[in-house]
């Protein structure tokens, strides 16, 4: 008989991880981020469940500040998929008018963490998936798939549960949660060559073309609609770019590439390498930012 | 720096869908690396993703700043800081059982759990070699075989892990002496043979140079083996064997999205499927054949295990989350009571009695411990006497469940033996993962102990007596006055032509239970064997009166959990310490505060007071006979008792 591939393996380990879920929570939801990762998540959602739709909604905590080709995709995955589509705002960043040019990491901290604990509260969701990997990062490398959080949505790293075997302890007291990462054994090759051998649809942005952009911080950025405060007589140039994350357009460094496809994105990324979340500023602090991110409830 | 082949650098750029193509094809391996810091494992592991070019540029330069700045290899490249880490967390005490470690070469992708070799090495060791397929034993070529070499070797057989390669490490240090080496591996072997490894690689290595890592080493020209990496990625991890046995599937989700379509989702534990298959859904033994193996890429012919489908029947029989569909010929067996080895992973030890959920495949139970047959010191192998289990401790004990579990023993991997063997045990009041397990085998005991079903049930006995049986519970503090109301309460009873029973320390403590003392885990036997006794008195129709402090809500809930509904009244004397240590009726309080009574309630052990009971009752402000009236009150006036 024919051995499992790598990647056949992968997916029966996240459906396994998505169904043991589903079944021991009350309320669960789905994190939808729209960038790959959560493509990904939302593919296997479909085959754990299929020919139901996933019991679940999903859920975008919107910051208002992403790519206008991520929400014209947002809309479309959730309708293909059969699910339901949740998008929170946190109506006081909104009132605040909060935004990645004059406020720095509250940006990230009211949209995304807070914005993110509201929903889950406004909803009493008592399990949330979302896309993380371990290998994005060291700190990652240790984390569980199944994670606990208190009543406060706070992450005790003292208190997690060892996981053995394929047997996750799913048990919890009222108002405790659990987030779920369906992809933590996934690296970001494998995604993209998943991608690739399952033909998902993905954000063209992924994708190289020419689009008008910036400098910042020695970082290329998009000027993806014309709230990007320019310079006074500052004109965006004209560049091939194509993007390894998605986020907030302004906080989100592009990469200068004439990768058009799938495999040639995957052949500039095996061939020259600088490790994932670099281009993303809201690692560019101290190493244990994600540490403290995570505590305070962030992903 | 050591040449490789794992970066086909020419594919990637003359041809890249023809890359990604034989890529798709790449099969995956799990293994756990076994060893401390001095013995090069992090140098190790750092060398392997470095080898595989899983190091990314902006990583590797600063790789070369660090190991510079503070490295201990001087001017060369330290591994070790790729993987390090762990330290600095650990002194912020964070858990860290296992941190996992990606690479793929060619032919393979890799998942390293690498564990940290201090203290909490059993508990650590036996979270990453529970799903790992190899074992890479490291030896520091200077120092041998050590305490914990054995110990590692233990662990990793006692989890079924049936590939293990000795790495004798830092042959560079002992100038790649081919005899140290021969007397490393001979000694290995007796000590292999004697906890039943039955085979493993040896390899001379250096983790820090490079030998026989990715590349065939110049130094060893003794060595005709093959590499690391090169075992690595072809070392069989056995499908086979799993595809070999009889099928078995976990049920994780019954998929009903309209009335027309019913299928049961799952992973395949062992065996194979394919529509028209005889199956047996156990444990309720119905059977019916295979219609479909649905999956969103179509149904398939046949599926092996490790494959996540969902299953269809001929015929609609029940069948739902935590059963498992077997092969009609040949399916597993149900039992309630079981030989176990159970690796302690909680800070609070073993409570033998005490009711914990057991999570076993996708079921779901409860079950109760027994003291242990003994336990394994994991240093010298050998067995010791024990009455309970620490954190990290390692035993044999006899395992009860409330509901039949479908099971295979842990090491019969063809049936699928990891799947429905080995389990967790989860604490019901803090919902910790307090221990994990390996089935042996089943106990014939309760299988030969069929339960007589009586023609004069429970029902007739009640309604003979004209009243509704129950187990009326007090617990207390000592000299709350739990006695004197219960006797009380009986004496009321009686006199309404009741048929009661009074459990209580005189009655018990000499007789059923003089065999037990006051420590926590024979307080916990002492109050389970009460409860099944009120169990069968309930049974015989009586109403049951028991008095005893049952300190712990554990215990308290699993008596609850052993009646049915309304049938356990929980009585709380709530009399605060100071005044039942001012009325010290046996004059105990005395003795427990001159330390003269170990483990006495209130003092030196702890009384866990009930959050929800159905009566309270205050003795600060009544009387034994006003609270006895309350008691009684409740009973009848709200249809308790008719």
């Amino acid at each position: 008989m024919k051995k499992h591939t790598h990647l056949k393996q992968l997916e029966y380990e996240s459906i396994q991880i998505l169904r043991e879920a589903a079944a021991e929570s009350e309320n669960p939801v789905m994190l939808y981020s729209v960038g790959k990762d959560s493509a990904v998540m939302l593919h296997l959602a479909k085959k754990a469940f299929f020919p139901s739709p996933p019991p679940f909604p999903l859920l975008h905590v919107d910051t208002t500040w992403k790519f206008q080709e991520m929400y014209k995709l947002r809309e479309k995955a959730a309708k293909d998929a059969g699910m339901e589509l949740l998008v929170h705002k946190n109506q006081e960043a909104v009132d605040k008018g909060i935004n990645p040019f004059d406020h720095g990491s509250l940006h990230t901290d009211m949209w995304k963490t807070e914005g993110l604990k509201q929903a889950l509260d406004k909803h009493g969701f008592d399990l949330a998936f979302g896309g993380a990997r371990r290998d994005e990062e060291k700190s990652r490398a240790k984390e569980r798939i199944f994670s606990f959080r208190s009543k406060n949505h706070g992450w005790d790293p003292k208190n997690q549960r060892p996981e053995l075997w394929s047997l996750y302890n799913t048990r919890k007291n009222k108002g405790e949660s659990i987030r779920v990462f369906p992809l933590s054994n996934w690296t970001e090759l494998d995604i993209w060559q998943y991608i690739y051998m399952e033909n998902i649809e993905i954000v063209p942005l992924y994708l190289s073309e020419m689009r008008p952009t910036v400098e910042r911080d020695g970082m290329i950025v998009m000027v993806d609609d014309d709230r990007f405060p320019l310079e006074p007589g500052e004109v965006p140039v004209q560049r091939s770019i194509r993007f390894r994350t998605l986020g907030c357009y302004p906080l989100t460094g592009a990469v200068e590439s004439t990768a058009k496809t799938l495999p040639e994105v995957i052949q500039e990324m095996l061939l020259t390498t600088t490790s994932e979340r670099q281009g993303r500023a809201i690692d560019k602090d101290a190493s244990a930012t994600m540490e403290k991110k995570k505590q305070e409830g962030y992903f | 720096m050591t040449d490789n082949a794992y970066r086909p650098d020419a594919l990637i750029a003359e041809n890249v869908e023809e890359y990604l193509n034989t890529h798709l094809e790449k099969t995956m391996l799990r293994f756990i690396t076994c060893g401390s810091v001095d013995d090069g494992k992090s140098t190790l592991i750092g060398r392997l993703l470095y080898d595989s070019k899983m190091i990314f540029e902006d990583q590797l330069a600063a790789l070369e700043d660090e190991s510079k700045a503070g490295g201990t290899q001087g001017q060369d490249i330290d591994f070790a800081l790729l993987v390090d880490g762990l330290a600095a967390e650990r002194e912020q005490g964070i858990t860290i059982d296992v941190a996992y470690r990606f690479f793929a070469t060619e032919k393979r992708k890799f998942i390293v759990a690498d564990t940290p070799g201090h203290e909490q090495y059993t508990r650590n060791m036996v979270t990453g070699a529970s799903d790992s397929q190899l074992a890479v034993i490291l030896i520091d070529a200077r120092k041998g075989i050590l305490t914990q070499t054995r110990r590692h070797s233990y662990l990793v057989n006692l989890l079924g892990i049936k590939n293990i390669v000795l790495a004798v490490n830092k042959m560079d240090l002992v100038d790649y002496d081919q005899a140290t080496y021969d007397q490393i591996v001979s000694d290995y072997r007796v000590f292999a043979d004697s906890i039943g490894i039955a085979e493993f690689t040896a390899m001379p290595i250096s983790g820090f140079k490079g030998d026989n890592i990715a590349s065939v080493s110049e130094n060893t020209p003794w060595y005709n083996g093959i590499t690391l990496m090169n075992h690595l990625e072809t070392v069989d991890v056995g499908e086979d064997v799993r595809q070999s046995g009889p099928l078995r599937f976990p049920v994780q989700w019954v998929n009903r999205p309209n009335l027309d379509f019913r299928g049961f989702s799952g992973q395949i534990a062992s065996g194979v499927v394919k529509p028209g298959d005889e199956i047996r859904v156990l444990p309720s033994g119905k059977t019916s054949t295979i219609k479909s193996i649905v999956t969103m890429d179509g149904d398939l012919e046949q599926a092996s295990a490790g494959a996540s489908v969902t299953l269809t029947f001929n015929d609609e029989i029940d069948c739902s989350r935590g059963d498992v569909i077997c092969a009609a010929a040949d399916p597993a067996e149900a039992a309630d009571s079981f030989e176990a080895t159970l690796v302690w992973m909680d800070e609070h030890e073993m409570l033998p009695g005490r009711s914990y959920v057991m999570k076993i495949g996708t079921q779901s139970v409860n079950a109760t411990v027994q003291h242990p047959k003994y336990r394994v010191d994991v240093n010298s192998i050998e067995q010791l006497a024990a009455k309970t289990l620490q954190l990290n401790d390692i035993g044999v004990c006899s395992l009860t469940t409330d509901k039949r579990v479908v099971f295979e023993s842990y090491n019969d991997i063809a049936r699928g033996g990891h799947e429905l063997g080995g389990f967790i045990l989860i604490d019901k009041m803090t919902n910790a993962t307090v221990a994990a397990g390996m089935l042996n085998f089943a106990l014939r005991r309760s299988d030969n102990v069929h339960w007589q079903a009586t023609e004069v049930d429970r029902t007739a006995h009640a309604n003979l007596k004209n009243q509704k049986p129950m187990v009326l519970w007090f617990t207390g503090l000592s000299g709350s006055g739990k006695s004197t109301i219960a006797n009380e309460v009986e004496k009321k009873l009686h006199l309404m032509n009741r048929h009661t029973f009074l459990l209580d320390g005189d009655n018990v403590r000499h007789g059923l239970n003089k065999d037990l003392g006051f420590t926590e885990a024979d307080r916990v036997e002492n109050i389970r064997r009460i409860g099944e006794v009120s169990k069968l008195m309930v049974e015989a129709g009586l109403i049951v009166l028991t008095a005893f402090i049952s300190p712990f809500r554990g215990e308290r809930r699993m008596v609850r959990e052993m009646l049915p509904e309304a049938e356990f009244v929980e009585i709380y004397i709530e009399t605060p310490l100071e005044v039942a240590e001012k009325r010290d009726v046996k004059g105990l309080y005395k003795k427990a505060r001159a330390g003269e009574l170990k483990n006495f309630t209130g003092i030196d052990s702890p009384y866990e007071a009930p959050t929800n009971p159905e009566i309270r009752l205050d003795t600060t402000t009544q009387t034994p006979e006003e609270a006895a009236q309350k008691v009684i009150a409740w009973l009848f006036d709200s249809s308790n008792q008719s």
